[in-house]
């Protein structure tokens, strides 16, 4: 069944270039993205389910497996594969329900399509990648996209916003390139399994500045503090659909690629008490910037930024309960900040704005986008039963287990973060939703049809199911964790 | 194996004159550090293969032959870079016609928050609030 193997890459690639050629007929541009990513979806799932058995790797082109390309299937890529699909798919449908209600199916902006596809198959494509000059190429093909949809339609504020982004993503690949041609140059390979063992044979020194110019690279990517100021300035401007898919998935490609080769390349350096710092500061400086905001959807950016100090929180531990945390975490983070931003999108619609300032009386006047926004702020600041609640707890166990001083500090740091994530929108839910509604909406409210309210109820249900499939989850979190400390059956599946 | 120095030191101008540009408020001057960073980093993936005769099968022994897949890696790295520096191009040429400028501005909602915190006090939404309980 390996044949499966690239087909999450392939068809958005092919649904791209058929929906371009689409370009004059939006009803067909919509069937044919609709279908590529149901498709993608599907194909995600069985091989999530035949990664049980071990990896599935595919030599592209036929070559011989160091010399060529390999895309591995394993447990985790195949699992991040399922939610970005999922994801994806339900941002795609409220997009659509976006520019049916917006009449703009007369001007349609044709490059959408296209682009969200390209966006999601470098997505896979980085997942999949079991080579380092492809998971560039990967991020390469998702950041060439990602531009074009942070500046689409050209506005002076988007452009703005786009230059920052442009600017600081093209460092980070400079970086990540400078990073590939020196592990190239220290040891002729750049297969991940086979980097395995010939990282292990270089000195300390040089092993330590491969690792953090990759952790450089991706740190940017990954939007951990201090490189995460690009973020709240860049997200807000795009439009709601583009902010969500962004928010829940780039941000973790670039997670996935630091559990990746942290765990595969690296493992037990010094370089963990770093990333524990990174973790502490960047749940702290970026929570703190989101109770500073008085704009919803530039607070929401900002526990984004903080909430990815608790993926990286688990990786630091390095330990198998750790990074089991950090994965089931992520997955519930893809979800929940996916759904937050919908639901931005939709009280924008509903209130005219994403001023706090300037919304009031939701409650009342939209209770469904009232109930839709407070099960996923719930989730997101870790009340139980939620599965953020469980991601959180399973990261402060394992912090515990450690034993460490400066895992107990993060203990803390976790424990104060989801306080004030609670503070933060328990201010929007009494500022936007509870208050009697003060002031004129800016302009009159633009209707929401089903096609958005859907998939957004959806994400919200999808949320919460994590809790009912906790149990699952977290024994599948714990194989993948198991899997990656363990790393011979990564390299022995791919180098039999 | 031995790296030229040349090439290395070569690397380094690019790198420096590169993020001097970078640093750059205008978004031309920006421009040109990307392209400079980006020849950069494709000189330093040359480094990483030792030099040797052209690697074609025939004209030479294998064993003297240079490393072909950093050249083939360069390539890729070239094509992207190409697209990158017209997707920066665009932007520039967009914001010069849009603002009459190309330099890149504060955020207006930073800047806000900035002031507001600079006056000790907390955002509108925050006044409205407490205003509100007053009445209450």
């Amino acid at each position: 069944m390996t044949w499966l193997v690239p087909l999450p890459v392939i068809m958005p690639l092919l649904g791209a270039a058929t929906t371009l050629l689409m370009f004059r007929r939006p009803r067909v541009q919509r069937a044919i993205s609709v279908s590529v990513l149901t498709a993608t979806l599907l194909v995600s799932a069985v091989l999530l389910v035949l990664a049980a058995d071990g990896p599935l790797v595919v030599a592209v082109g036929g070559w011989p497996v160091p010399l060529g390309i390999v895309l591995v299937a394993d447990q985790l890529a195949t699992l991040m594969l399922v939610v970005s699909a999922a994801v994806t798919l339900c941002v795609l449908l409220y997009s659509i329900g976006q520019g049916g209600a917006d009449g703009d199916e007369e001007h349609p902006l044709s490059v959408y399509h296209p682009t969200y596809l390209i966006l999601t198959a470098g997505v896979t494509n980085a997942f999949l990648s079991g080579d380092l000059f492809n998971l560039y190429v990967g991020f390469e093909i998702l950041l060439a996209a990602s531009y074009v949809l942070i500046t689409l339609g050209g506005t002076e504020t988007r452009i703005r916003a786009g230059t920052t982004y442009v600017v600081v993503s093209l460092l980070s690949s400079v970086i990540f390139l400078a990073a590939i041609g020196l592990i190239y140059a220290a040891t002729g390979t750049l297969n991940m399994a086979q980097l395995v063992d010939r990282l292990d044979t270089l000195p300390d020194g040089v092993r330590m500045v491969l690792q953090g110019m990759l952790l450089l690279a991706f740190g940017i990517k990954a939007a951990i503090f201090p490189l995460s100021a690009w973020l709240p300035d860049s997200y807000p401007t795009a439009p709601a659909p583009v902010t969500a898919v962004f928010a829940g998935l780039l941000t973790k490609v670039g997670v996935y690629a630091i559990i990746r080769t942290e765990t595969l390349l690296f493992p037990g350096g010094r370089v963990a008490d770093l990333l524990m710092v990174a973790a502490l500061s960047t749940m702290i400086v970026g929570i703190l910037g989101a109770v500073a905001q008085s704009d919803l959807k530039r607070l929401l950016s900002f526990t984004l930024v903080s909430h990815i100090g608790y993926l990286l929180f688990g990786v630091g531990l390095a330990s198998r309960t750790g990074i089991a945390a950090a994965v089931f975490y992520t997955v519930h983070h893809i979800v929940v900040q996916t759904t937050l931003f919908l639901v931005a999108g939709l009280i924008e619609r509903r209130g005219g704005s994403t001023a706090l300032d300037r919304l009031g009386g939701l409650a009342r006047t939209a209770p469904v986008l009232a109930i839709l926004f407070f099960v996923p702020a719930l989730n997101l600041a870790g009340i139980p039963p939620f599965s953020g609640f469980l991601g959180k707890l399973g990261l402060i166990q394992a912090g515990v287990d450690d034993g460490t001083a400066l895992s107990w500090l993060l203990v803390a740091g976790s424990a104060v973060t989801s306080l004030l994530t609670l503070y933060a929108l328990a201010r929007v839910w009494n500022l936007a939703f509870w208050r009697d509604p003060s002031a004129e909406p800016a302009s009159a409210p633009l209707r929401s049809p089903g096609l958005m309210l859907t998939p957004t109820a959806l994400l919200v249900a999808a949320g919460t199911a994590l809790t009912l499939a906790a149990g699952p989850l977290y024994s599948l979190t714990d194989a993948v964790a198991g899997d990656l400390m363990e790393r011979t059956p990564y390299v022995q599946a791919v180098l039999p | 194996m031995r790296p030229s120095l040349v090439l290395l030191a070569a690397v380094g101008v690019l790198f420096a004159a590169g993020t001097t540009l970078l640093l750059e408020r205008t978004l031309t001057r920006v421009l040109l550090g990307v392209m400079l960073l980006g020849n950069g980093a494709n000189l330093l993936v040359l480094a990483a293969a030792a030099p040797g005769s052209p690697p074609i099968v025939g004209t030479a022994d294998p064993a003297g032959m240079t490393d072909p897949l950093p050249q083939a890696m360069i390539l890729t790295a070239i094509v992207i870079t190409l697209g990158m520096t017209a997707f920066l191009l665009a932007l520039a040429y967009r914001s010069w016609r849009l603002s009459g400028h190309d330099e890149v501005q504060d955020d207006a909602e930073d800047r806000r928050v900035r002031e507001l915190a600079e006056r000790d006090e907390g955002s509108d939404a925050e006044d409205l609030d407490a205003a509100e309980g007053v009445r209450g």
